[in-house]
Parts: C-alpha cells; sequence; structure tokens
C-alpha cells in the first residue's frame, strides 16, 4: 500500500458542496480531498450521500451550492463525459457495457479510432491489448463481455476508463459482485494503479475489505461529513462508531429458551448446474434444524449457498435426495405449496426476485399470503389494510403508510418488506440469502433482532451470508459451505479465521 | 427567508399534483376535448342516436381492449385477437347454417345461445393454444400470437373459400332464430353490444380488483420473479390471460357478425392494433403490471369517438390513419411521462431500480403499433 511518503497532492477537492432534492437535503456542506495515488473511501449508511456526492464528483449531477476543484481551479462537469474528458472517470455499481459487444468495442465505445476504412480494428485492438496486458487479463480483445465473468467485467471498466487517461477514478462497490479471489484481483490492480500516479474514490459496503486498500477515510451521516482520518488512524470500530453514531449492535444469539423438534431435514440433497448437468452445486448435503434454532451458512461466492435455499424453497429444481418439513417430503411440491407449509425464502436479490416494483407496501407485504385477506372469497381492502398495517409494525418498516411507493423506501426498508412478506404466511422455516446484502448497518442490526424475535417463538431460521463478521451476530450453528458441501461447524464462539479457512479462503485476506 | 421557500415548496407541490390530475386523466380529457370539437363542427355528432351508434361501435374495440389488457398486463401481448374475432364469428355462421352429420345423414341445426357458447368456446381455445405456446413453451408472445394470426386467419377462410356468410337469420322451424339480437336488439333503448361491453367491463374490473387472481395477474406482470417466489402460479395465470383475451374476441366477433347480419372471414382485420392502441392510450404500460379496465374502456371511447367522428364531419380516410396515429404515438409519449417520473422521485438514497429498462421496453414495444397503422 501506498505510504506516507508516496501520497500526492491534492487533485481534486470537494468544497462546502450541498445538494438539495426539492425539500430534501442530500447533502449539507461536504469537505474532502482526493490525492494522487491514494485511496480515499467514503464510508456512510445507505441514504447518508454517498450515492449523491459520487454522481456529483462525476458529473451526473450538479451541486445546489459548492466547489469542485480540480487541479486548483474551480470547474463544473455538465456531463460525465465532460468529466471524464477531464480525467474523472466513475465504475459504477452496474456495469455499464454492451454484454453482446466485443471487448475491444466496449472499451472504444463511443469514440472509435477512425480511419480511411471506417474504424480501424486493427489499431483499436493493439491499444486494447496493450490495456489489458497492463491489467494483466490474458483475454483477447475480440471476446464478447457476455462470456467474461463478473470480475473480468470489472477489469474492463476499468482498463476502458484508463483508455481515456483518467487520473481520477471513482468505484462504486466494485466488489458487491465479486468472488473473494477476484476481489484480491482488484486491489493487486488497485495498488498497480496507485503506483502509476491515479487517485481512486472509494465506496463500498464490506468495510473490512474496503479498509484494506484505504488510505484516507471520509465518513458520511444524513449527508453531512462526521469524520476523516488516515489509514494509521482508524479502524473498523471507528469507522461503524462515526457511520451510525454511538449505537452499534448488530445482537447476539437469542437465549434461554428450548429448541423445538427438528422442523427441517436436509438428505443427500443435490443441486446440478442448468447448464452442465454434470456439476453438482449442492452436492449430497444433509442439514437438520430445529424449531427455534437460527442456522447461518457461510461460503464463498459460488459455493452453492444460494442454490441450496432456492431448491429448499422450490425454486431450483431437485437433482436428488429429499427435503422435509415436519418429517413430510416437500421434493416434488411447487412453490406455493411450500409457502403453505411454512417454508418461504427470502431471495437474494430482492430487486429481482423479492418485490414487484409496481406494487406498493401494503400489496408486497401481502402478496405471499391473500388467503388471509380475503372474506367471501374476494380480497377485502379493509382486511388487507389492516394486516399490512400490522405487518409494517411487526417488521418495523418506516412507512408513511401501506400506500407508499415500494420504491421510495431504502434499502433496509424493503428488506424488512419482504422479509415481512414471507413473515405473513405464517412460515415454520424461513430461508435468507444474504439479508444483509446492500443495506445499512443500523438496518442489519434490525433486520437479525427480528429474526431473533421469531426464533424465539419457535421459528427455524437458515440465513446465509458472504461476511464473516454477520455469522457470529445472532446464529446459534455456523455452517461454512465450500464446493457444494459443509465443510465445517461451527458454534457461535468460533473466531474469523477458522471460518475462512473452512470456506477456503486464506485467513489473512 | 423561511416562509418563502415554505410557500414556494407548496406552490410547486400544488402545480405538480394539478399537472398529475392531468396527467392521469388524460384519457378522459382527450375524450372530453373530442366530443367538444365534434359537437361544435357537426350538429348531428352529440344526438342520442348518434353516441349510441358510435357507443356500439367502440363495444367492439373495448372487448377487444379489455381482452388484450388481461394479456399486456402479464406484459405480453395478443396479436391474434383480429383473427379470433374474424374466425368466431365464421363458426357461428357456420353452425347457424346447420352441421350436416353424414355417418347419420341428418343436418344439426343448433339453438342460438348453444351458438354463442361453441363460437366463444373456440375463441377460448385458440387462447389456450396462445398461452401454452407463451407459458410452457416459452415462445415469445409476439411471435406465438402472430402466429396464430396467420393460422386462425387462414382457418377462417379455408372455411368458407373466401366467401362471407351472408344468411345469419336461422329459420324458426329449424328453432335457430335470434342471432341478430345481439348486434340490433336494445334493451331500455341501449345495445345489446354496449350491454355486453358493460358487463363484461364490469366482470373483469371485479377480477382485477377483488379476486386473487388479479392480484397474481398484476404481480406477475410488475415481477414475474418475486411473484413466483410469493407462491404465484405464474405459468397458469399466463395460459388464463390469453383465454380471456380469446373469449371476449369471440364475444366482439358475435356481435360484429350479428350487427351486420353477416360473417366475413376478413372481419376484424389489423383489429388487434387498435385493441392494443386502446390499452395503451388507456394508461396501461406495455411492460406489464400497469393499467386497468377503466382506462381501457376510456381508450376505446376516445378511438371510436374520434374515428366516427372523423368520418361525420367528412374527413378523408388517408387523414383519419394520420390522427389516429398522433393519437396513440401521444398517448405512449404520455405513459412514459407518467411511468419515468417516479424514478426520480427519491432522493438518492435508493439504489438502482430496473425500471429504467422498463421504461424503455415500453417506448420500444409500442414502435410496432405505431408503425403499422
Amino acid at each position: 500500500m501506498t505510504g506516507q511518503e508516496n501520497v500526492g497532492d491534492v487533485v481534486l477537492e470537494a468544497r462546502d458542496i450541498v445538494k438539495t432534492y426539492g425539500g430534501t437535503r442530500a447533502l449539507r456542506g461536504v469537505n474532502f480531498q482526493v490525492r494522487r495515488g491514494t485511496v480515499t473511501t467514503l464510508f456512510g449508511e445507505n441514504g447518508a450521500g454517498k450515492s449523491t456526492l459520487m454522481k456529483i464528483l462525476s458529473g451526473v449531477e450538479q451541486p445546489t451550492s459548492g466547489q469542485i476543484i480540480l487541479d486548483g481551479a474551480p470547474v463544473t462537469f455538465a456531463s460525465t463525459s465532460e468529466a471524464r474528458d477531464r480525467g474523472v472517470s466513475i465504475i459504477h455499481q452496474e456495469l455499464s457495457l454492451a454484454p453482446n459487444l466485443s471487448v475491444r468495442d466496449n472499451i472504444f465505445m463511443g469514440r472509435e479510432i477512425t480511419g480511411p476504412f471506417g474504424i480501424d480494428y486493427a489499431e483499436e485492438d493493439r491499444q486494447t491489448r496493450a490495456l489489458l496486458d497492463e491489467l494483466q487479463l490474458p483475454i483477447e480483445p475480440d471476446t464478447l463481455v457476455a462470456d467474461l465473468r463478473v470480475g473480468q467485467q470489472q477489469i474492463i471498466e476499468i482498463a476502458r476508463a484508463l483508455s481515456v487517461n483518467s487520473r481520477i477514478l471513482i468505484m462504486d462497490e466494485p466488489t458487491s459482485a465479486l468472488a473473494a479471489a477476484e476481489v484480491e484481483v482488484l486491489f493487486g490492480i488497485i495498488r498497480d494503479l496507485l503506483s502509476r500516479g491515479v487517485a481512486i474514490v472509494y465506496i463500498s459496503h464490506h468495510l473490512e475489505e474496503a479498509l484494506e486498500v484505504t488510505d484516507y477515510a471520509v465518513v458520511l451521516r444524513d449527508g453531512s461529513m462526521t469524520a476523516a482520518g488516515q489509514r494509521a488512524d482508524i479502524d473498523l470500530e471507528w469507522i461503524v462508531r462515526n457511520m451510525v453514531g454511538d449505537h452499534f449492535d448488530l445482537g447476539s444469539p437469542p437465549t434461554g429458551y428450548d429448541f423445538g423438534d427438528t422442523v427441517l431435514s436436509i438428505r443427500d440433497l443435490t443441486v446440478v448446474d442448468r447448464e452442465n448437468p454434470e456439476r453438482a452445486i449442492v452436492n449430497r448435503l444433509d442439514l437438520d434444524v430445529r424449531a427455534g434454532e437460527i442456522v447461518c451458512i457461510y461460503g464463498l461466492m459460488g459455493a452453492g449457498r444460494t442454490e441450496l435455499l432456492e431448491a429448499i424453497a422450490g425454486k431450483e429444481p431437485i437433482a436428488g435426495g429429499d427435503v422435509l418439513v415436519d418429517g413430510v417430503s416437500i421434493a416434488g411440491w411447487s412453490i406455493a405449496q411450500r409457502i403453505e407449509n411454512g417454508v418461504g425464502l427470502v431471495p437474494e436479490d430482492r430487486q429481482r426476485d423479492g418485490l414487484v416494483q409496481t406494487f406498493d407496501v401494503g400489496t408486497n407485504l401481502t402478496l405471499a399470503s391473500l388467503g388471509g385477506s380475503l372474506s367471501r372469497g374476494m380480497i377485502s381492502n379493509r382486511i388487507e389494510k389492516k394486516r399490512a398495517r400490522g405487518l409494517i409494525q411487526d417488521v418495523t418498516v418506516k412507512t408513511p403508510g401501506p400506500e407508499q411507493a415500494i420504491g421510495a423506501l431504502s434499502g433496509g426498508n424493503q428488506q424488512k418488506v419482504v422479509i415481512g412478506k414471507i413473515i405473513a404466511t405464517e412460515p415454520k422455516v424461513m430461508l435468507l440469502d444474504e439479508p444483509s446484502r446492500g443495506i445499512d448497518i443500523g438496518a442489519k442490526g434490525e433486520v437479525f433482532r427480528l429474526l431473533a424475535e421469531r426464533a424465539r417463538k419457535g421459528l427455524a431460521v437458515v440465513y446465509s451470508t458472504s461476511e464473516v463478521g454477520e455469522c457470529f451476530s445472532i446464529a446459534h450453528r455456523i455452517l461454512v459451505m465450500r464446493r457444494g458441501r459443509i465443510s465445517a461447524v461451527f458454534g457461535p464462539d468460533a473466531t474469523k479465521d477458522q471460518i475462512m479457512a473452512a470456506s477456503g479462503e486464506s485467513a489473512a485476506a | 427567508m423561511t416562509t418563502t421557500t415554505t410557500t414556494a415548496i407548496i406552490q410547486r407541490r400544488k402545480t405538480f399534483s394539478l399537472a398529475k390530475l392531468l396527467l392521469e386523466g388524460r384519457a378522459f380529457l382527450a375524450l372530453l376535448l373530442i366530443v367538444v370539437v365534434f359537437s361544435l363542427l357537426s350538429p348531428n355528432y352529440l344526438t342520442l342516436g348518434n353516441v349510441l351508434i358510435m357507443a356500439s361501435h367502440v363495444a367492439i374495440y373495448a372487448l377487444l381492449g379489455m381482452g388484450m389488457l388481461m394479456v399486456i398486463l402479464n406484459g405480453g401481448i395478443d396479436l391474434s385477437v383480429g383473427s379470433t374475432l374474424g374466425f368466431s364469428a365464421i363458426i357461428a355462421g357456420f353452425l347457424l347454417q346447420g352441421v350436416p352429420i353424414n355417418v347419420f345423414g341428418v343436418v344439426l341445426y343448433p339453438s342460438v345461445p348453444v351458438v354463442v357458447l361453441l363460437s366463444c368456446a373456440v375463441g377460448a381455445l385458440i387462447g389456450l393454444v396462445n398461452g401454452i405456446l407463451v407459458s410452457r413453451f416459452n415462445v415469445a408472445p409476439f411471435v406465438a400470437t402472430l402466429g396464430m394470426l396467420y393460422v386462425v386467419r387462414g382457418l377462417a377462410l379455408l372455411m368458407t373459400n373466401g366467401l362471407t356468410i351472408n344468411d345469419l337469420a336461422g329459420d324458426a322451424e329449424l328453432g335457430n332464430t335470434g342471432f341478430e339480437w345481439l348486434g340490433f336488439n336494445r334493451l331500455l333503448g341501449i345495445p345489446v353490444g354496449v350491454l355486453i361491453m358493460i358487463a363484461v367491463a364490469i366482470v373483469l374490473g371485479f377480477v382485477l380488483g377483488r379476486t386473487r387472481f388479479g392480484r397474481w395477474l398484476y404481480a406477475s406482470g410488475g415481477n414475474e420473479r418475486a411473484a413466483e417466489l410469493s407462491g404465484v402460479p405464474v405459468k397458469s395465470v399466463k395460459v388464463w390471460v390469453y383465454v380471456i383475451s380469446g373469449v371476449c374476441a369471440s364475444i366482439a366477433g358475435l356481435i360484429l357478425a350479428s350487427t351486420l347480419t353477416s360473417a366475413s372471414p376478413t372481419a376484424g382485420n389489423t383489429y388487434e392494433l387498435t385493441a392494443i392502441a386502446a390499452v395503451v392510450i388507456g394508461g396501461a404500460a406495455l411492460s406489464g403490471g400497469r393499467g386497468n379496465v377503466r382506462g381501457t374502456l376510456l381508450g376505446a371511447f376516445v378511438i371510436g369517438f374520434l374515428s366516427d367522428g372523423l368520418v361525420i364531419v367528412g374527413v378523408s380516410a388517408y387523414w383519419q390513419m394520420v390522427f389516429m396515429g398522433a393519437v396513440i404515438v401521444v398517448a405512449v409519449l404520455l405513459n412514459t411521462l407518467q411511468y419515468g417520473r417516479r424514478r426520480k422521485a427519491p432522493a438518492s438514497s435508493t439504489p438502482s431500480r430496473p425500471d429504467s429498462a422498463s421504461t424503455t421496453t415500453d417506448q420500444n414495444s409500442a414502435a410496432p403499433t405505431v408503425a403499422a397503422h
């Protein structure tokens, strides 16, 4: 990592940046500096203003007041392309590549090199190869982007930014879709970029991970900057304290009650890759979960966690083995029948699989349990509203009422709606796939408290996570999944190193 | 200082809500505008007689449109409704001519209610084929129903050798008279076709608003994956919407044949596009999940009242097409405005939403409609 002596000049500075949308103030006077050859990381919960600040720095939006100073002179970026021309590039969380085009075409999209015979592919190929060499990505320029893994696509985005000589690179949640090994590759590239004098603005929810590359930390809360410091002076606890204020507790496993009978039994369960049926994603897995027990499944991406949970819920076909709920096999049942019998899944991607965006909060909450809203066979608005209000209270969704548009809620509250939807079906077993993904730490704590509270009342909970820290929060039992099998089982007293080692992750990471 | 800001905000909210009202009531306002303009241009336009005649034209569009609405709410499209309309009219004509059963050497003359039921069953069957193609075999709705458009039209032409069946009156001795009741008779002064439209609208409105099926339909149109994980039987919902659309088209075909006292194998040609237009003008999103029966009814009225008005004031048929096309384009533009607006509402915190994609789809999928008109 770049040491103190290498820290360069200030290349980009935000001065008193204020941004208001209608009546809401998203940013209230933020000041910070980006230095050459360093990583400045923005920390903050959802809604703290990170995204807004980033949009302003990259020219997507203009500040209501305040200044951006580039190389000592105030600038205004009317658009992202203007910002890019001045050397400021942004890599969004959702990659903006055209999957149907080749790597070369993506890198030169919008600024193709033309010769007398149209586009000069040979020259573009040459430059692409040079860029890919620098980034140590051994692929051909005419490879389709669709054929690349997400981690590789990310590198193509970086290559595109480098191809326009970006000196300041803004990275928004660059690791959210990456496997641990790919994260390492990315961090290697970041270090390489730093040594070449590029300045990086980094944003991530994975605090531990972000700390690895951070040189300067800037913490935002409610649109204001609450703290800033150099890597040497800060630690995880400092960041969290400044992000959420004083209260920070993800909770601990609920105790003081006995588990009930075994509710969920998985025997020899096998799920295969749809594209390649030879490959078992979940490989002859056995698992028993008792009423009131909370089980955490930790594993890397691709370890088979999602497929395991989806197979239990009925989304993914079972290739072999059996799933039993209260001793009855549900292997051949439809999703609806499984929900009816007490098995509900909170999916990993709540936008894609969890919420109906055209519905309001109330109708999203009752969608999986419409039977409870019926009066003489018809949906009763009165009963439905009443149920929705009850659920909003139960799962503590912050919303003015059931009529609120679902898109107006923050990520954490949207997640609570998805959880509430399953709770409304009165499940015996609740499966949650990465329930804390993309939600802020405050909401995480609330979600975990909610699960603990339900477990006390006899709900069996199985949740998966890719953040080691979350394993200890509420789980009675920690399972580590690796290549479709359970590679280790721990109690809540396990250490991070033990868990990460069992997952195949290097403990040093 | 603070007070000025507050009033400014209140004022902005007021103008915003007025704009919102105009936007949401646009189909109704368009209809009002059409009525006012044409009554000024022609004294005959707003007479009870003419309004009822126009309403019976509207009934055909509205019936097709409401069936189409079901499919569009699901995120699909049904291009076969025009052909289904023609085919079910031919089936009715065929049955009224008598069905010779060669084995027994007799000719069977089913009564009118039986004819009507059988014709509707044929429409349901066509819808079933569409639905199974789309939901079980994952054929794109556009392609599956385009295929059925040709197949069904071809069958209608085959059955009649391309000729029109002119005698639908039946014979009192054979007990199959009364087919003209659908298109000609009036109850309480209102054409039966219009009453049927109202009845279908009430039934479908109820289905959408108060039944589980309706909720399932909106949910699977809004986000099929999420609906499926919530236990919604998305595949059977999909089959059913095409069946409903087929039945609606059959009913429209029967009314049209009865009104014209003839069943033409080419009846209803390009009506699928009119139906889509009615749904779009009524504010439904072609990406699915948004829209309602009231809007589609208004859309059908806008189309019917506009085209009849243009005829009454003597605008050439070519100009009529231009006007129609313009109305549809404007309707889609306004839809984009309405559904596009929501994206910008939340300040900053909300992570990326798939809405942006759906807005683009709106425009894209609307394009063929416009071009075909």
